[in-house]
């Protein structure tokens, strides 16, 4: 796993730092025994505590159009995405839209004035991740936080099934 | 004749008179996907009259009236149709994003009249009623059965404008879009009759897969004064929506459900059907 866990051991204290603060969201794709197997659509957002939309951070999925499919037919598979956001949108979107990953751990760092997080009015949010998987299953896993950030970050939340442990920490 | 009798009657006069499809059984039209992610994309349409919801198990459901309106309003063509023995099927190509509302709505007429002293009767679509009672028909009694079945599917964000009611028969218009239904959220829709809210209307609400369960587990719903009625869907599915107006029976010559000899008349009136397939997505 990656070294983002330095934070908390580093001493920093528990004030919420500036703006300038960077944050890296890292998500495990789980490596799945079976029969069929495609890697997820993923979406990565940012929510109020009521479970209203607030910003985009990511959405990965098959940008290729095949002579029969384009890859954004399956977008609303991730439901609560494209209802909250997805549909609203005209994809791809620079720094949001990317390809569908492998299984593994990987995370995506958001840092400066352009980031999704600068623009929050500070409060209570959630980081949200939505994972569907064709002919697969679907998971939401959700990660409740304080903006500006603490430096009582990373937390950690593991999915069960198409997700595996999705991490929230802020890097001064 | 007993009143027992002059119902019985009438319901048969009913049941031999009208088109199967428009009193018993279920009708419905079930789309392949409700919520799509790109224009251009196609949807299949199944179109059938069954006791179980959703099987094709009794007859197909006619496509002679059907009507497809899209986002912009303009009228969408059916593309594959095709009329089995126990289900018509159809494509439809949704071009451009927003809601297209699929229907099929039908108005019939029933007419009994005295000709020369000689009981006469008709049905048959309102459109081809003129002329057919003669301008000497005495008791003319005119039954019309308005009947809308329908279903709505969106590309990308719903929207409202196929939506709109026409002003003819009983309508359903969104207040929660019809394809904007999560489980466990509350949804709520109104009734129109012939344009006006329609107050104190029956609503049932049947979810699908009705073969492997005993029980129907609909949800009964009536409108309040403005038509409206809310109501929370507990599981994700299909659900088939019914509600039907009761028949009115006017004053006057001809509304008298039964005559002192010879057989008893159908009750005389207006009526109006309606019937929606909506999907209910998973939270």
């Amino acid at each position: 796993m990656r070294t983002i866990l330095s934070i908390a051991a580093a001493g920093i204290a528990a004030s919420p730092l500036t703006y300038a603060a960077g944050i890296e969201v890292s998500v495990e794709i789980p490596r799945l025994n079976v029969a069929e197997y495609h890697r997820p659509y993923l979406a990565m957002w940012i929510e109020h505590p009521d479970q209203s939309f607030a910003a985009n951070l990511a959405v990965w999925y098959d940008q290729q159009t095949s002579k029969s499919e384009k890859g954004t037919t399956w977008l609303k598979d991730l439901r609560q995405w494209w209802r909250k956001s997805g549909r609203d949108l005209t994809l791809p979107i620079d720094g949001i839209s990317g390809a569908t990953r492998p299984p593994g751990v990987h995370s995506i760092a958001f840092q400066g004035a352009k980031s999704p997080f600068a623009k929050l009015e500070p409060g209570p949010y959630q980081l949200v991740v939505e994972a569907s998987r064709e002919v697969g299953g679907r998971e939401i896993v959700r990660i409740p936080f304080q903006w500006p950030a603490t430096a009582a970050h990373p937390v950690k939340v593991k999915g069960e099934r198409e997700l595996g442990t999705v991490q929230l920490s802020v890097r001064p | 004749m007993t009143l027992a009798n002059v119902r019985i009657g009438a319901v048969l006069f009913v049941l031999t008179t009208l088109p199967s499809t428009l009193l018993a059984h279920r009708q419905w039209l079930l789309p392949s996907s409700t919520v799509l992610s790109n224009a251009g994309a196609w949807v299949t349409v199944d179109a059938a009259v069954s006791n179980e919801l959703f099987y094709f198990d009794h007859v197909p459901l006619r496509l002679s009236n059907l009507k497809i309106t899209g986002p912009d309003g303009g009228e969408a063509k059916p593309e594959n149709a095709a009329t089995g023995k126990y289900r018509s099927t159809f494509d439809v190509q949704l071009s451009i994003p927003g809601t297209y509302r699929i229907a099929t709505v039908s108005n019939m007429v029933m007419a009994r009249w005295k000709e020369n002293g000689e009981e006469k009767n008709w049905r048959g679509p309102a459109a081809e009623f003129t002329g057919k009672a003669p301008a000497g028909a005495s008791e003319l009694a005119i039954s019309t059965m308005n009947s809308r079945v329908e279903t709505f599917v969106t590309v990308g964000k719903p929207s409202n404008r196929a939506c709109e009611p026409t002003g003819k028969g009983l309508e359903l218009v969104p207040v929660t879009h019809p394809n904007d239904l999560i489980a466990g959220k509350a949804a709520t829709f109104q009734f129109l009759l012939d344009g006006k809210p329609a107050a104190g209307l029956e609503v049932t609400l049947i979810p699908g897969g009705i073969r492997y369960r005993d029980q129907l587990h609909e949800i009964r719903a009536q409108t309040g004064s403005d038509g409206r009625f809310t109501t929370t869907f507990k599981e994700p599915g299909m659900y088939w929506l019914n509600a039907a107006t009761a028949p009115a029976r006017p004053a006057g010559p001809g509304a008298a459900p039964v005559g002192p000899s010879g057989p008893p008349r159908m009750p005389v009136g207006d009526r109006s059907s309606y019937t929606a397939t909506l999907e209910v997505l998973p939270e």
